[in-house]
């Protein structure tokens, strides 16, 4: 009773967060309302016995990845976002997928209401960090040690993208070119 | 008394559609990378949820996964849009039209 209690709660202010992140114009306020659904989904997770994936959660997601955005966001100095002058027919197309989308949740939602009722696991030995320890280290090692390998190519890959290329010596440059491109200067 | 698979489902339903619709609506591309991210939380809460109801691991080791790949496009999705913004002072995705005219 109160697992279901905790999860309407959180349920309820993971979409409320979920629909200001995107209503909101101002980059920073839409990154708020993201850390609060992970904060809400960690809670999900606790009561759904994962307490490895609700840690982890918090500690990736809210932690590591919006720090990052933030941190962007604050780089760039974002501005609001101005409203569309364009694309209005992108409302229409965006409502209509959404609606689709709800629309087969909602049929899933029912064809899993019909379906027979599948009694959830009761020792709960899935979700404790021991058993996931010894998972990953024996029977997805292969998995674990690629995803390190891509988050290594992760990390080159964001170095060589944000590095700052030196410009090239020798290049053919007509008339004033050059002027020209040092008006156009980069800001950072 | 505890909460339906389906209920998880449905939840899990409803905010991968608020991110879906978000990516269209939303024109920075920031904004759109912070939806990107909305969805794969979607996936990985029906993850969990069939994990808890099965009993079993894999489903959340996948999760895991999830995690690290999430990371990794956080990392270098974060550098293009830095490299974007460097070349056009602007993070909208409708001035990176310079293959259309």
């Amino acid at each position: 009773m109160v697992t279901t209690a905790l999860f309407f709660v959180f349920a309820g202010l993971a979409i409320a967060c979920a629909i200001s992140m995107v209503y909101h114009r101002n980059p920073l306020y839409s990154a708020i309302s993201l850390v609060g659904v992970f904060i809400s989904l960690s809670c999900i997770y606790l009561t759904l016995a994962a307490p490895f994936i609700a840690a982890v959660q918090i500690l990736i997601y809210a932690g590591a990845i919006m720090v990052l955005v933030v941190f962007v966001i604050m780089l760039l100095n974002l501005d609001d976002e101005p409203t569309a002058n364009r694309l209005k027919y992108l409302w229409a197309l965006g409502a209509g997928l959404g609606v689709l989308l709800l629309a087969q949740t909602f049929f899933i939602f029912y064809a899993v209401m019909r379906a027979p009722n599948v009694p959830s696991d009761q020792n709960l030995t899935a979700g404790k960090t021991m058993n996931i320890g010894q998972a990953m280290y024996t029977e997805y090692l292969l998995p674990v040690e690629i995803v390190g390998v891509l988050l290594l190519m992760a990390i080159i890959g964001s170095v060589i993208l944000v590095r700052r290329l030196k410009q090239p010596k020798l290049e053919l440059v007509v008339d004033n070119e050059l002027e020209l491109r040092h008006e156009e200067k980069p800001l950072i | 008394m505890e909460p339906s698979l389906a209920s998880y489902l449905a939840l899990s339903g409803v905010l991968f559609t608020i991110g879906a619709v978000g990516v269209i609506f939303k024109r920075n591309a920031i904004g759109m990378f912070m939806c990107i991210e909305l969805m794969l939380n979607a996936v990985n809460l029906t993850f969990v949820a069939f994990s808890r109801y099965y009993g079993d691991v894999t489903g959340q080791l996948f999760v895991f996964m999830v995690m690290s790949v999430a990371a990794a496009e956080a990392a270098v999705g974060l550098g293009i849009i830095i490299a974007f913004f460097r070349n056009k002072q602007s993070v909208d995705v409708d001035d990176a039209s310079l293959m259309r005219n």
